[in-house]
Formats: C-alpha cells, structure tokens, sequence
C-alpha cells in the first residue's frame, strides 16, 4: 500500500495542480457569480490542499521520485522531483492554504476591483505555481514557475487596483521580485558551472571553486532574500501585505516567504556540495539584523496589517538565523547540530505558515466587520466577535513564542542548537554563537510585546468608536479556516516530536543525520533531540498540568469559598469620567519602544505647546531603510541616467551623426 | 516514577503553596523592623487571602471572559513553576517537562494573560500597567535567560534539576561566570517581583505603580489569587536562584535523610534571602521608569558577559 502510494506521490501532486489550475479556470466561466465561487470553488479548492498535504506526508520517507513535463521549449522540458524537502514543503503549502481557502471562500465579496472570478483564477494560478517551484527540477522550470507566482501574485496585491497607494505597493513588489528574480537565474547560472545543463541534478555533480561557491551564495542569499524580505530587501513586505486582501496576505506571507526560504535551502544545502564556514555567519548576521529590525518596527505600528508584515520579517531573520548556524555546523561537518537547527528552521517555517495566517485571517475579520485597519480606531472586539478573538487569541501566544504552543517548540530547537556549542573549531565562532543567542532571545521577548499590544488595541479594552458596537463576528466558511489554522497551532505545539520524524528525513538527505529523538522512537511524550540529560521538554505534559492546577484552583475556590460576582463601573482609582479616548492608543503603547530604539527610527513628531487651544499630538514612524538605500540607489541612477541624457537631443541630425560616428569607428576597427 | 519522586513532587508543591505567602510575610517583617515600624505579624498575608477569597468578586460591566480566566492562569503557571524548580530535591518526576527555556516562557505566558486582563477593561491605568510590565519583561525576559544559560553551559545541560545537581557537586570556588550572572539574577529578580529599585509592592500612586496597577480592577477572590501568584513568583524566583548560587542542602534521588535536611535547609537559606531583599528594599530609591530599562540592559549585558567569561575562562 505504501508502495503504491509512494509510487503514485508525485503524480498526485499533478494531479492537485491541475484541480487548482481547473477550478481557476471555472472561476473565470463565473465571473460575477460570487455564491458559485465562494461556496463552492473555493472549499473544493481546500479540498485539494489537504489531499495535497495528504499526499505530500505520504511521500515524504520514501524515495525521491522524478516526472518530466512535455510542457515549455522543444528541447526543455519541465523536470519534476519530489524529494523529502519538496514534500515537507507542499505539505507546508496544502495545510495552509487549506484553512486559507477556506475562509477566502467566505471573505472575497462583490464590489472590491477585481471581480471574484477573475480573483479566484488568480488565487489558484498562485497556489498552483507555488506548488510547482516546490517541485521544479531544473532552473528552466524554476524560473519560469517562479515568475509565474510573482505575476499572479501581482495580480492579487492590486486587486484593489482603483486605489493610487495599493498600485504603487503591487509596483514596487513586482520590482523587488524582478531584481531578486534576476539574481536567482545568475546563481543558476554560477550553479551549472559552464556545462549548459540547467538541471538540478547536473548542478549537484559540479564542484565549485570556493570563489564560485560563495558567488553562488551570495546571489542565492539576495535573489531568495528579495522574496524572503531580509534585510535590505525587505520594504516590499510592509506595503504590498496591507494592500492585499487578508487571504492573500495570509498566502503570501504563510506560504509564498517560505518557498524562498525553500530555494535557500535547496541551493545551500543540496546544490552546493561544500558550504564555507563564513557563509553561515553571514546569514546568522543578517538574520539577526532582520528579525530584530522587524520586531521593533512591529512594535511600532499603527496599521494591523503592516504589525503584522513586519512581524513576518522578523520571523524569517529567526529562520534565517536557523539556516546560518546549519551551514556553519555543516561546514564543519557537525552533523547533529546542524540537523538540530535546520530542523528548528524548518519547524519554524511550519509554524510560522500556520500562526501567520491565522492572525492575517484574523484581521481579515476584523475588516469585515469594522472596515478598519487602523489600530486607533479599534478595541473592544472581543466582546463583539469572541469567536475571532478566541482563534486569534492561539495565533498570538503561538506568535509570541510562548509555551505550549507551536511558536515556543520552534524556538526552543533553536536555542537548543545555539547552546553547547563548544566543539566549534573556530575560537571566535565560540564566543560570537551565544552572544546571536542572546539576539534570539531578545527579539522573542520583544515578540511578546508587539503581540499583546496587537491582541489588546484590537480585541480588547474598549470600543474606540460608536460604529464598533455593531460588529459582527465571522460565520459559516471563515470560522472553518480560522478554526483549522487554530487546531494546526495547537497539534503542532503539543505533539512535537511526530512533527520532528516527519523533519528526520529531510535533515538527513540535507546534512547526513537525523535528530537523536528518532533513535528511540517509542518516546512520543518528551521531546528530547540530543539527550533526556541535555535538554527535555514536554508541551503535552506542561498543557495538562497547567490546566488541571487551573480547574483544581477553581474548584477548590468554588467548594470553599463562593462563586459570587457582583458587576460594576470600572473602579479605576475611583476617577469616574473615564472615555474610550483615555485608552493607549496604538502610538502610545509602542512609546516605550520608541524611546528605547530611537536611533533605528525615523520619526517625526508634532508635539503640541502647552497654550495650544486646539493641541495636536502626531506622530510617523518612516522605515530608515529607504532614506539610507533605496533614495540613495534612486539618486544615483537619476545621476546616470541624466549622464546618458546628454546624449538625447531630440533632433534627427545629431542622431544620424551619433549612427554615421559609429559606423566609422566600427569600420576602422575593423581595418585595424 | 517512583514513590520517592512522587513524594518530593508533592512536598514540593505543599512547601511552596505554604511557603510563598510566609516568605512574603517575612519580607514585610524584615522591612517594617529595618525602617523603625511595627511589623505585621507573620502570617499577615494568609490573613490577607483568607479575607480576599471571602470577599465577593466585583466586576467591570464589560469584562470579558479573558479577565476571569486570567488569574487562574497566572496561578496555574507560577504554582507549576515552583513545581519544577529543584527546591528540596533534584528528584522530581515532573522537571524533565520543562528545562530552563520553558521556564522563562512560564513566565513570559503568565506576563502576557496578565497584561491582556489588564487592558481587558479598557481604563488608562489598566494600559499603562500593562504596557510597563511588557516593557519590564522584554528586557528582564532576555537576561534571566541569560543568567539560566550561564548554569546551564557549566553543567552543559538545560534541564533545571540536572543543572543544579551538578553544580552542588562541584567544590566551592568563587567563579567570575556565576558572580556575573548572580548580580544579573539579583537585578533582574527585584524587576520582575515587582520591587525596589524598579516598583513598589507598597505603592498605590497611580503614576508610579507597575504591578498593582496592572491588577488595579481585580478585587476578591480574583484578587487573592493573584496575589497568591505574585507570592509564588517571589517564592519560585528565590528558589531558582538559591538552587543556582547556593545548591546546597537539596537532596537527590535515593537519599532519605537529606530530604529531611532539605526543608530546613530552604527555610534558613530564604530567610537570609528575603533579609537581603529586605535590606535592599530599604537602602534604595524607586527609580524613574525610564530608567528601567538601563538597569535592565545591564543586567541583561552582565548576563551575557557572565556567559563570555564562562566561555573564555572555562570556568
């Protein structure tokens, strides 16, 4: 049975690409039908990704399997292989996108661009071109797979196209896509090594110089950390991801950052043969750089979608830090460590997929109900929509990397791995791996911050406006998708060690060892991936006792005590003219981290004097990143090309002579 | 799991249910006789929850089910906390739950329910508190953290027990690492108790309170129980970091008579303990909140020196 299944994998995945390119297709046939394209495409749509998932664990111990597509140019056809890291992926991708599809099958309505059909075409091209990278055997395939998910991504961003500021955020992810895209197809350029042979397993076969090798790196680090958002390249994210509608949001930044993170993988760790040390501390500086960038600007903002775009860039740098430290373990071939915090990586990129998506679907809601994104404009939602609150509620604590949820069990592999790091060769490595431990361990806690302030302003204190009353909580399809991503969080946290046999293989294709844990396989209990002695933790242990003191406590006050309540005003130091407006805004609980980080900001600030009749008290935070490089590259490409616009005249004559001078000089290049 | 274990689990559990509210006690008594005053009795603060536990609970009228349940959460972590903390005895079937990461992150969870309940109401204190103590707790968080990996370099395990019976197997010697982490430890115990030099347990001005203001809508039984955690948290940050600097007198597996020793042992190490928070609790001034997070960066960055020293030094 598990031979035919394994047999039959990669032919179900196709199979799963076509159904998503079908239904595409059929959404198109029902442009203005949004009953047809919302209760029916899109659960059947998520149908496909938990057969795609199904299939996609299924496949994953076993044997990589390899197709070959008749589609694309005569001579190049599409190669297809489904590996173990191929497999863990789709799995990634069908179990997020299964919840995702779900709830887009109730959110996407009439009257917002695009219309649905149209939408759901592109939503399905997305998914299928994801799915396709994830398989994709050869450069030609990649590239053009890729650019595929670009465009259809494009397409999605903008799908508020009649708004100026939502097709300027669609131009400039196209741009940093492209500029990431053309790095990528010079790495496979590096990779193939002069033998015209742009397939995968060519690449494997070459051995690179270590100049080439670390060519390769870089390009791959760049192209991939466009698509990622790694610091510099990171200010597509906080634009294109409140621009999009909330399942996009959730799709681009649960699933599509990680198939950059997949080509990461893919190149470092299978194409090249011999990583170099000095590459991992790389990616451990940038990594860190990133994730710690990420969560303070988090932390200050006032838009709930772009809290949690940064909040995405934050948790890529801590993936990426995973990966650096796996490179450097795996340079000097110390195997169980670089197993242990590859593992970590790729947890967290599951982890990650689910718990973002889930808060981006949140909000997704909360839009609905309220038509604001603004966290200054919202509070006291959980009264209002408990359902959304409760969910969200998950996606925070996991978010937040607190136990017993998945986001703690990811970052405690990695912490894991950033210990006991003394048999590294490399004395200056030694010292430097437990101070980036310390970076890991702020940004966590600062993770925290950014969460409570984005749970509190939203969902709790109270409603900031009149209209707020009068939101309604999600129904129907939208509480199935929230309800998925939420149980997703909750098994992946408690049941650590089935996720981490399902990461072995992977681990041991990619650096030639699995984790301790699967040597004794009959300890389901306890997560232990070195030794019991070294390290244990126990999420289902820790949830059940956690929860039987509480209900022993309630109980026990309840018998002896009493259960009476009594309902009153808010005593508030007995200050009786208490307004919503006397809450912290958005603003004010980030103040703290304002004044704390201030030199990582650009703010400008509009303090009123204390005469002022009519004070107002405002305050923007700008992402530094664009004045320090992006102005500058405009600068000096706007000098350049002013340089090459001396040339134009704007009249025939001077041109023929431009072409007459030419020909001469070629000519008497010629002669010579 | 054995019978021993289960044995020391529970005393475990009963010691620190007893024990936090008298160390809290006893801390009160210290600092009334330090600063010329007549000291409550003892056993004040079980008085102070036995009344709060009959008292009837008020409520905000929008009060979600999130402000409810938050104290029993808080409860529930801070009590499994001292439960896999070695107080008496390494040998605790429970510990190889939850190493010293998971540790912080108890605390990180009970930090954040806490916090949430705070804004649940929706006042200006309520936010402010809540905000102050996340603010605490993204700097503190860090440095314990660091002070815990220090211990745990040196035993080269996580694991809080196994961390702890090595190092009271090893001869008594000043090491520079453990010096730096225990200053470390000190400052960041005293922010997260919510104590001088960083709040004030006394302290009702509304403009300086971090941690009453974040239960400044709790009354009753809710009330009791968080004050309960609070006594707990003292009580669990005490014993960690007596476990870690002085890990004597703790019993391991298969030792009867020391577990016998072990609860005088803990007794007279935490009185000392709670004089010396006492006295500091005398001697200094409540600074400004923004100067919080100075001394918490300090701390923090002693933290990691204690680590560097340890990886330098080897010791």
């Amino acid at each position: 049975m598990a031979q035919i299944a394994s047999l039959l994998a990669i032919d179900g995945a196709l199979i799963v690409v076509a159904g998503w390119l079908a239904i595409g297709v059929a959404g198109l046939a029902a442009l203005h039908n949004v009953r047809l394209v919302g209760r029916l495409l899109f659960p059947l749509s998520a149908l496909l990704s938990v057969a795609l998932a199904g299939i996609a664990l299924l496949a994953l111990p076993g044997t990589p399997q390899t197709a070959v597509l008749a589609i694309g140019l005569p001579d190049l056809p599409f190669h297809l292989r489904l590996d173990a890291l191929s497999a863990f992926f789709l799995a990634l991708l069908g179990l997020a996108s299964a919840g995702i599809s779900v709830f887009a099958g109730g959110y996407f309505r009439q009257g917002e661009g695009t219309p649905p059909g149209l939408l759901c075409m592109h939503y399905h091209l997305f998914l299928a071109s994801m799915a396709l990278v994830l398989l994709a055997d050869d450069a030609y395939a990649y590239m053009v797979t890729w650019e595929m998910m670009a465009l259809s991504s494009f397409f999605l961003v903008t799908t508020n196209h009649r708004i100026a500021e939502i097709r300027k955020a669609g131009y400039l992810y196209l741009l940093v896509a492209h500029v990431g895209a053309i790095a990528i197809l010079l790495c496979f350029g590096v990779l193939q090594a002069n033998t015209g042979d742009y397939t995968f397993a060519n690449m494997r076969a070459q051995h690179l110089s270590p100049f080439w090798a670390s060519c390769a790196f870089g390009l791959s680090l760049f192209g991939f950390g466009a698509k990622a958002g790694i610091l510099p390249l990171h200010i597509w994210l906080p634009e294109a991801h409140p621009a999009a509608p909330s399942p996009v949001s959730a799709l681009m930044s649960g699933v599509m950052l990680k198939t950059a993170v997949y080509g990461l993988i893919r190149v470092n760790f299978d194409l090249i043969a011999t990583p170099l040390w000095w590459w991992g501390t790389i990616a451990l500086g940038l990594g860190l750089a990133t994730a710690i960038f990420g969560v303070v600007f988090a932390a200050a903002q006032v838009d709930m979608k772009r809290l949690l775009a940064y909040s995405s860039i934050e948790n890529i740098g801590l993936i990426v830090v995973g990966l650096g430290l796996a490179i450097v373990f795996n340079a000097y071939r110390m195997d169980a460590l670089a197993a242990l915090a590859l593992a970590a990586s790729l947890y967290h990129c599951l982890n990650h997929a689910l718990f973002k998506s889930l808060l981006f679907l949140g909000t997704g809601s909360v839009l609905h109900a309220t038509h604001e994104r603004s966290l200054g404009k919202l509070g006291g939602l959980m009264r209002f929509m408990p359902f959304v609150a409760w969910t969200t509620l998950v996606g925070v604590i996991a978010s937040a990397g607190l136990p017993p949820s998945n986001g703690f069990v990811s970052e405690w592999l990695l912490l894991q791995s950033f210990l006991f790091t003394g048999e590294l060769p490399n004395p200056y490595l030694r010292m430097l791996v437990p101070v980036f431990a310390a970076g890991v361990v702020l940004v966590a806690a600062l993770a925290g911050y950014v969460m409570v302030k984005f749970f509190g302003v939203i969902f709790l204190g109270r409603p900031r406006e009149e209209k707020l009353a009068q939101a309604r909580d999600a129904d129907g399809l939208e509480r199935l998708g929230l309800a998925w991503l939420t149980a997703g969080c909750l098994l992946l946290g408690l049941f650590p060690v089935a996720v981490l046999e399902v990461i072995d293989p992977i681990t041991v294709a990619m650096v030639g060892k699995g984790l301790a844990q699967s040597g004794h396989a009959g300890d389901w209990l306890m997560l232990a991936p070195v030794s019991a002695e070294r390290a244990s933790y126990s999420p289902l242990l820790f949830f059940l006792l956690t929860l039987s003191i509480v209900l022993v406590a309630f109980a026990l006050v309840r018998r002896f005590y009493h259960g009476r309540v009594r309902r009153a005003a808010p005593w508030d130091c007995g200050f009786p003219m208490q307004t919503a407006r006397m809450q912290d805004t958005a603003e004010g609980f980030g103040q703290p981290i304002r004044q704390i980080f201030e030199p990582f900001f650009r703010m400008r600030r509009e303090l009123p004097s204390p005469f002022d009749s009519a004070p107002r008290y405002k305050v923007t935070v700008e992402d530094p990143m664009w004045a320090w490089v992006y102005l500058r590259i405009a600068a000096v490409t706007e000098a350049a090309s002013r340089l090459v616009g001396l040339l134009q005249r704007g009249r025939i004559s001077i041109y023929l002579l431009y072409s007459f001078v030419t020909l001469v000089a070629l000519l008497s290049l010629t002669q010579l | 799991m054995n019978v021993e274990g289960l044995l020391a689990q529970i005393t475990a559990l009963l010691v620190a249910l007893a024990g936090a509210p008298l160390v809290m006690g006893w801390v009160n008594m210290c600092r009334a006789w330090l600063q010329n005053r007549a000291a409550p009795p003892l056993l004040q603060p079980f008085r102070l929850l036995h009344k709060l536990f009959w008292k009837e609970s008020v409520i905000a009228h929008d009060a979600s089910p999130l402000f409810r349940v938050a104290p029993y959460v808080v409860f529930g972590c801070m009590l499994l906390a001292c439960m896999i903390i070695p107080t008496l005895s390494t040998n605790l079937p429970l510990a190889p739950a939850a190493d010293a990461i998971a540790l912080v992150g108890l605390f990180g969870l009970a930090r954040l329910f806490i916090s949430l309940a705070a804004m649940d109401i929706g006042t200006s204190f309520g936010t402010m508190g809540a905000r102050r103590e996340m603010l605490i707790g993204f700097l503190a968080e860090p440095a314990f953290l660091m002070v815990l990996f220090t211990a745990s370099l040196i035993s080269s395990s996580t694991s809080l027990a196994t961390t702890v019976a090595t190092l009271a197997h090893r001869e008594f010697a000043i090491q520079p690492s453990l010096a730096f982490a225990g200053i470390a430890f000190t400052m960041v115990s005293l922010a997260e108790n919510a104590r001088v030099p960083v709040d004030n347990p006394a302290t009702h001005l509304e403009l300086t309170m971090i941690h009453e203001a974040l239960i400044l809508e709790y009354s009753g039984r809710h009330l009791a129980l968080l004050e309960w955690a609070a006594a707990l948290k003292l009580f669990a940050y005490s014993c960690a970091g007596l476990a870690i600097f002085f890990p004597w007198g703790i019993a391991e597996a298969r030792d009867h008579v020391a577990l016998l020793w072990a609860l005088p042992a803990l007794a007279v190490k935490l009185a000392a303990g709670g004089f010396a928070l006492a006295l500091i609790e005398t001697i200094l001034a409540k600074m400004r909140i923004f100067r919080v997070p100075e001394f918490l960066a300090t701390a923090f960055l002693l933290g990691v020196l204690a680590l560097l020293v340890h990886l330098l030094l080897g010791a």
